[in-house]
């Protein structure tokens, strides 16, 4: 199990490493890019639980879907020479203290929590499983979840394309670029 | 069927004539793990095979994105009626090998006031991202390194995550051209992925299973864009399409149309930095024309028909290995073609394309599909 062991050191130190380094830099896409490799580690501990599906959720939406986003908008919005004001000490030190403190709240749940070892192989996830329990109506089932958010989903969908037609004819008209 | 006579021989794997090895590659790699696992500690064994097959995927790496390199040129010249490469080596086959050895010796330009540490990154992203791709990918019966039972989706979500090596290389670049260049590029990967993830999807639902390994066995008594007939040959026509358009090439270069932005969000790379990226566009074509044979064409299962025993047993006698690349190497052709035979789309026509022709039709061919799965309309 060394191996294990080893490859979960890696994660976790990339994960505390990089977390540190999204919030300190000063630098906005480096900070976006740290973030990015947290995510990414992040599904790297996923797969060593063997919970492939979760790991490539958490590859698709957060490392693929919301960083690119991020990443998107810092190149619409920012110019490179950018940079942030170093934060004052006073903030520095709140946040520190506020971010520690749950830390520790974290870990002492998890250390109270008394883990049951057990000796079954792990338990493979299979695609028709999360599917049929999806869309299940039993006790286990998700349906409720699963249509509330697909119509949340929908609705924000519609509300991007209102917003994005922004009003009527008359008003489309008038910011256009005059070509001379 | 001979693969399966092959797989019995499995116990007495010392005595399998060699040729037997390109049927099935676990009767080569199964002793090399069994000798492994006897000699050193588990971990030691696992870190040798992750070495080996790091080598292996190196080497494949370095061969396919030269090879291909030289066959665009060809596949040019041919449609241009010119030569192409002839002078290095039988047709010209080195003339990619000398290329990539100028451009390890060419000089890496520093970049002023550009983003030292994005910049140096983007590179290995989109290097790493390919690498993460093609370890998921079955070359043949047996040579598989990862067989995930999500193994189509591992695929798209990881191929996912290269646009951002793209976006970072245009804007570290702090070059105009670059930012344009990778501003349209993440436009046009994102927009296209919807359709690939769709196309995908319409397979999925056919196949029953996300597992490559199981999507190629049940090709075993056909291939699915005949078995799924229309709705798979749709689903085909729009994957092909999409997947053009997501590794950046023509007739949807815009992300770096030499004619307006000079090389788009690489314009600033040199050297072997450049070289990366060059390479990595056709790995990723290589891996989008592989994932298209495996879902429909049988990636490396034979060309079986149904019930044709006799038939079936004489196309067997082609090695797996051969029937992968052959597919490979044939869709390829056929992204190539597209390239040097369309005009360039301008942006907007390229994203009407997808939003509002592609994206419907995708929507609509997956509930044929499932319908016709329901029905049991398939062969």
């Amino acid at each position: 199990m060394i191996s294990n062991q080893i490859m979960f050191i890696l994660f976790s130190a990339m994960i505390i490493v990089f977390s540190i380094l999204t919030v300190t830099s000063r630098k906005i896409l480096r900070a976006a890019v740290y973030l990015l490799f947290v995510l990414v580690s992040t599904s790297g501990l996923y797969f060593m639980l063997d919970y492939q599906f979760l790991a490539a959720v958490q590859l698709t939406l957060y490392a693929g879907g919301i960083v690119v986003l991020i990443i998107f908008s810092i190149l619409l919005t920012s110019h490179i020479s950018q940079k942030f004001e170093p934060t004052g000490i006073m903030k520095s030190v709140f946040s520190a203290i506020a971010s520690i403190a749950g830390a520790i709240l974290a870990i002492i749940t998890i250390l109270d929590y008394n883990f049951s070892a057990t000796a079954q192989a792990a338990k493979e996830v299979d695609m028709r499983l999360i599917g049929n329990s999806l869309l299940s109506v039993d006790y286990d089932g998700y349906i409720l979840p699963f249509e509330v958010i697909s119509v949340l989903l929908l609705a924000a969908m519609i509300a991007a394309i209102v917003i994005a037609k922004r009003g009527g004819p008359e008003k489309s008209e008038l910011p256009t670029l005059k070509q001379e | 069927m001979l693969p399966e006579i092959v797989a019995q021989n499995t116990s007495a794997s010392q005595s399998v004539p060699w040729w037997k090895f390109f049927y099935d590659f676990s009767l080569l790699t199964q002793p090399v793990d069994v000798w492994l696992k006897g000699s050193v500690s588990p971990f030691w064994s696992t870190v040798i095979e992750m070495a080996i097959v790091g080598v292996l995927f190196l080497l494949f790496y370095a061969v396919v994105g030269l090879f291909l390199v030289y066959a665009e040129r060809k596949v040019c010249a041919f449609i241009q009626n010119r030569l192409g490469p002839n002078r290095i080596g039988p047709f010209g086959i080195f003339q990619t090998v000398a290329d990539l050895i100028k451009l390890l010796f060419k000089e890496l330009i520093p970049i002023k006031n550009a983003d030292s540490f994005l910049f140096n990154l983007a590179p290995f992203i989109v290097i790493i991202v390919n690498f993460m791709v093609l370890a998921a990918i079955p070359f043949s019966k047996g040579l598989h390194a990862i067989d995930f039972n999500i193994g189509i989706f591992y695929v798209i979500a990881v191929s996912s995550m290269s646009v951002v090596g793209v976006l970072l290389a245009g804007w570290s670049s702090n070059s105009k051209y670059s930012l344009i260049g990778a501003m349209r590029s993440g436009a046009q990967i994102v927009s296209y992925e919807l359709s690939i993830g769709l196309a995908i999807i319409t397979i999925v639902i056919l196949a029953g299973s996300m597992q490559l390994s199981e999507i190629i066995e049940a090709q075993r008594t056909g291939w699915f864009i005949f078995k799924g007939h229309i709705p798979a040959l749709i689903a085909f026509v729009i994957y092909i399409i999409s997947s053009t358009a997501e590794t950046n090439r023509g007739p949807f270069d815009m992300a770096e149309a030499e004619s307006e932005l000079t090389a788009g969000y690489h314009t600033e790379y040199s050297g072997i930095r450049f070289a990366f990226f060059y390479l990595a566009e056709y790995i990723n074509m290589f891996i989008v024309a592989s994932i298209a044979a495996t879902l429909f064409l049988g990636g490396w299962m034979p060309f079986h028909v149904g019930s044709w025993d006799g038939f079936n047993r004489i196309m067997d006698f082609i090695p797996p290995f051969i029937w992968y690349i052959g597919k490979t190497f044939f869709i390829i052709w056929i992204i190539m073609l597209f390239k040097w035979t369309f005009p360039r789309l301008r942006i907007d026509q390229l994203l009407t394309l997808e939003w509002k022709y592609l994206l419907p039709i995708n929507l609509l061919n997956v509930l044929i599909m499932a319908f016709i799965v329901l029905m049991g309309w398939h062969f």
